[in-house]
């Protein structure tokens, strides 16, 4: 068995080398060690696979999985989006009559009812989506650098804080739930028996326009530990000395704040807000748990608000048009953000 | 980071500092204040998860309380009977389970591969796997759902509502962090590693299995935590693609607040008893999720 086929290459272990390391592609050819005589006597593998095939072995299965779930079902509905498919074609798809655009065009139109409850639904999701990004990212990142020292109970406080983002989505929301009842919840109780901030009222948070503020709580509650988990980590990379050679120079703990940590956080921030913002783009559960089929306005995001335009009507070529003008705004946002944001970095260098 | 060591760089006097832990007064205060509103916010509402489990029916059928009127640990036996938990509960330990081993054999085969080899397509391959993970759920909800229903008609082997097609829906959902983060881990192994174990007579797949899946352990352990997380908690296609036969927890759950009544009390000693593996493991385990995201940022 050839053993060469592995770039071992001068010691690679950095990251740079490595990408750089596609060039040494293709040179498979006899063995890079001489073998010792004694691995003779070793039984051999009854198979002899060509070493280049291996790797194309191995991501396989992979390849497999990601084209049956991912792949192909993209493929797919967008194949859906143009055609008439209602509940009398679920069954028998390849019947399905062509619509051309129009399942685009009831989507877009902003006079009829579906298109205003989609534009209602998507300015909603737009809206959770900056206040809860935004503040998970905010708590997060104050987070990650106040533990960034040891202090008397570090590991147990970091320990409870990552406790939401480890919770099963639907037990944390169906928790929240019960908090938010108008009658036994917690948050009602709080606010207008022991604080009695609310005027003697009992404001419904689940039903009417507090569900946006439901929602944002509950989405912020979920994601900052994950916000604060990424940016603990982006924190280990950062050399010790830089801090030691500021505070000899003079600098107090803020400006090292200012002007070390959230400059080295920047290239990790560029990914970590980005995925946060694609999550809560996305998010279905946390809206579905929290109000069930039936979200009120300000709940309604847009990933739900899709599912229950499918499977309420069963038009599931008008939902597949949604999701395809969802998926190309999603990637025009994430564009526009990656050019901005790495021209502003390669600005800073 | 402020454990500045006393001396001082060349041609600057020593001058007196703080105790290297010592940081000022007003980051210490900041660092309180900020911490404890952040632990009040973080874990109230799992304290009301805890103690509401506690309850009888009647304190949850009332005004809030913040202690049980009368501790007891009815909750937890009478959840089994509301709704069919037991068959939730082993549906999704198959449903994770599977889902969870599948993904992770995977994905340490797919990293080894990429990590240890240079072959054509496989920045293709990176960047296809990392960027579905982006695109919205509900894209692949409706054709596959349709695929599993008229594959079914086709075949005759019923998928939709099956566990298999199940299993196969949720392995996909860990699987690209699970490679990236592999694949991190394995580059930080020295290949010298794998080459002295090539130089026994070891083949690839030998090399793999003897050197680098045991030198990567804790990262293989992360990621099956994650793994197993991901599939445990996943609400959308469960809510879809399962039947009363096959359902999950994450769909069962609600089961409680559908009857006549929401037996609230039981919700939350259910949501307690299902949420306690993942998160016991994930707490164990975070350390070294984080030292794999470390290693997977370095890339």
């Amino acid at each position: 068995m050839t053993s060469a086929h592995v770039s071992s290459g001068s010691g690679v272990s950095s990251g740079a080398n490595v990408s750089s390391g596609t060039a040494r592609e293709g040179r498979a050819g006899g063995p890079r060690h001489g073998r010792p005589p004694a691995s003779r006597n070793r039984p051999r593998s009854r198979f002899r696979l060509p070493p280049r095939l291996l790797p194309y072995l191995l991501l396989a299965p992979a390849v497999v999985a990601e084209l049956i779930v991912h792949v192909v079902p993209i493929a797919v509905g967008i194949w859906m989006s143009f055609r008439e498919l209602t509940l009398f074609y679920i069954r028998d798809w390849a019947k399905a009559p062509g619509k051309g655009f129009g399942n685009y065009r009831v989507a877009v139109d902003f006079d009829a009812a579906i298109g205003k409850d989609l534009l209602t639904s998507f300015l909603v999701t737009a809206g959770v989506t900056v206040l809860a990004v935004g503040l998970s990212w905010l708590l997060g990142t104050a987070a990650a650098i106040l533990m960034q020292d040891r202090f008397r109970g570090r590991g147990l406080l970091r320990a409870a804080f990552l406790i939401p983002y480890a919770l099963p989505v639907y037990a944390a929301v169906m928790t929240w739930g019960f908090l938010f009842q108008r009658d036994t919840g917690m948050v009602n109780h709080v606010l207008a028996d022991q604080l009695h901030l609310t005027g003697g009222d009992r404001p419904f948070w689940l039903i009417g326009g507090n569900g946006f503020w439901a929602l944002v709580t509950v989405i912020v509650w979920r994601s900052w530990p994950f916000a604060f988990l990424v940016l603990m980590a982006g924190l280990q990379n950062v050399p010790r000395d830089l801090y030691e050679a500021s505070a000899l120079d003079g600098a107090g703990v803020w400006r090292q704040v200012r002007h070390i940590t959230l400059p080295a956080l920047r290239p990790i921030n560029q990914v970590l807000v980005l995925v946060l913002f694609l999550w809560t783009f996305n998010d279905f559960n946390t809206p579905f748990v929290l109000f069930g089929k039936a979200p009120p306005t300000g709940g309604d995001l847009i990933s739900l608000h899709i599912y229950r335009a499918s499977f309420l009507t069963w038009n599931f070529g008008t939902g597949s048009a949604m999701s395809v003008l969802l998926l190309l705004f999603l990637l025009l946002v994430t564009a526009v953000y990656l050019i901005a944001t790495s021209r502003r970095r390669s600005a800073h260098a | 980071m402020h454990d500045t060591p006393p001396a001082a760089r060349a041609g600057r006097p020593a001058r007196s500092r703080r105790a290297p832990t010592d940081p000022p007064a007003s980051f210490r205060w900041t660092r309180r204040i900020v911490l404890t509103l952040l632990a009040v916010f973080t874990l109230v509402p799992v304290y009301a998860m805890v103690s509401s489990s506690l309850k009888p029916l009647k304190d949850v059928r009332g005004a809030f309380h913040w202690f049980p009127t009368e501790p007891t640990f009815r909750p937890y036996v009478d959840m089994w009977s509301t709704v069919p938990l037991a068959r939730y509960f082993t549906n999704s330990v198959i449903v994770a389970g599977g889902a969870t081993a599948a993904s992770v054999v995977i994905a340490v085969g797919a990293a080894y591969a990429v990590s240890r080899y240079r072959f054509a397509g496989r920045r293709v391959f990176t960047v296809t796997v990392l960027s579905t993970q982006m695109f919205p759920g509900i894209l692949f909800l409706l054709p596959l759902f349709l695929i599993f229903v008229n594959a079914g008609n086709a075949t005759g082997i019923a998928l939709y509502g099956s566990r298999g097609a199940l299993i196969l829906t949720y392995l996909t959902f860990s699987l690209p962090f699970s490679i990236w983060m592999l694949a991190g881990y394995f580059e930080s192994i020295p290949r010298e590693l794998d080459e002295a174990a090539r130089v026994d007579g070891c083949g690839p797949v030998g090399a793999l299995l003897r050197v680098i899946v045991p030198a990567s352990l804790p990262g293989i352990v992360a990621v099956t935590v994650y793994a197993f997380m991901t599939a445990w908690g996943e609400v959308l296609f469960a809510s879809v693609m399962t039947n009363d036969q096959t359902r999950t927890l994450s769909i069962g759950l609600q089961g409680y607040s559908t009857q006549h009544e929401v037996y609230w009390n039981q919700v939350m000693a259910a949501s307690l008893v299902v949420s306690v593996p993942v998160v016991a493991g994930f707490l164990l385990l975070q350390r070294f999720l984080v030292t794999g995201l470390t290693a997977g940022a370095v890339k």
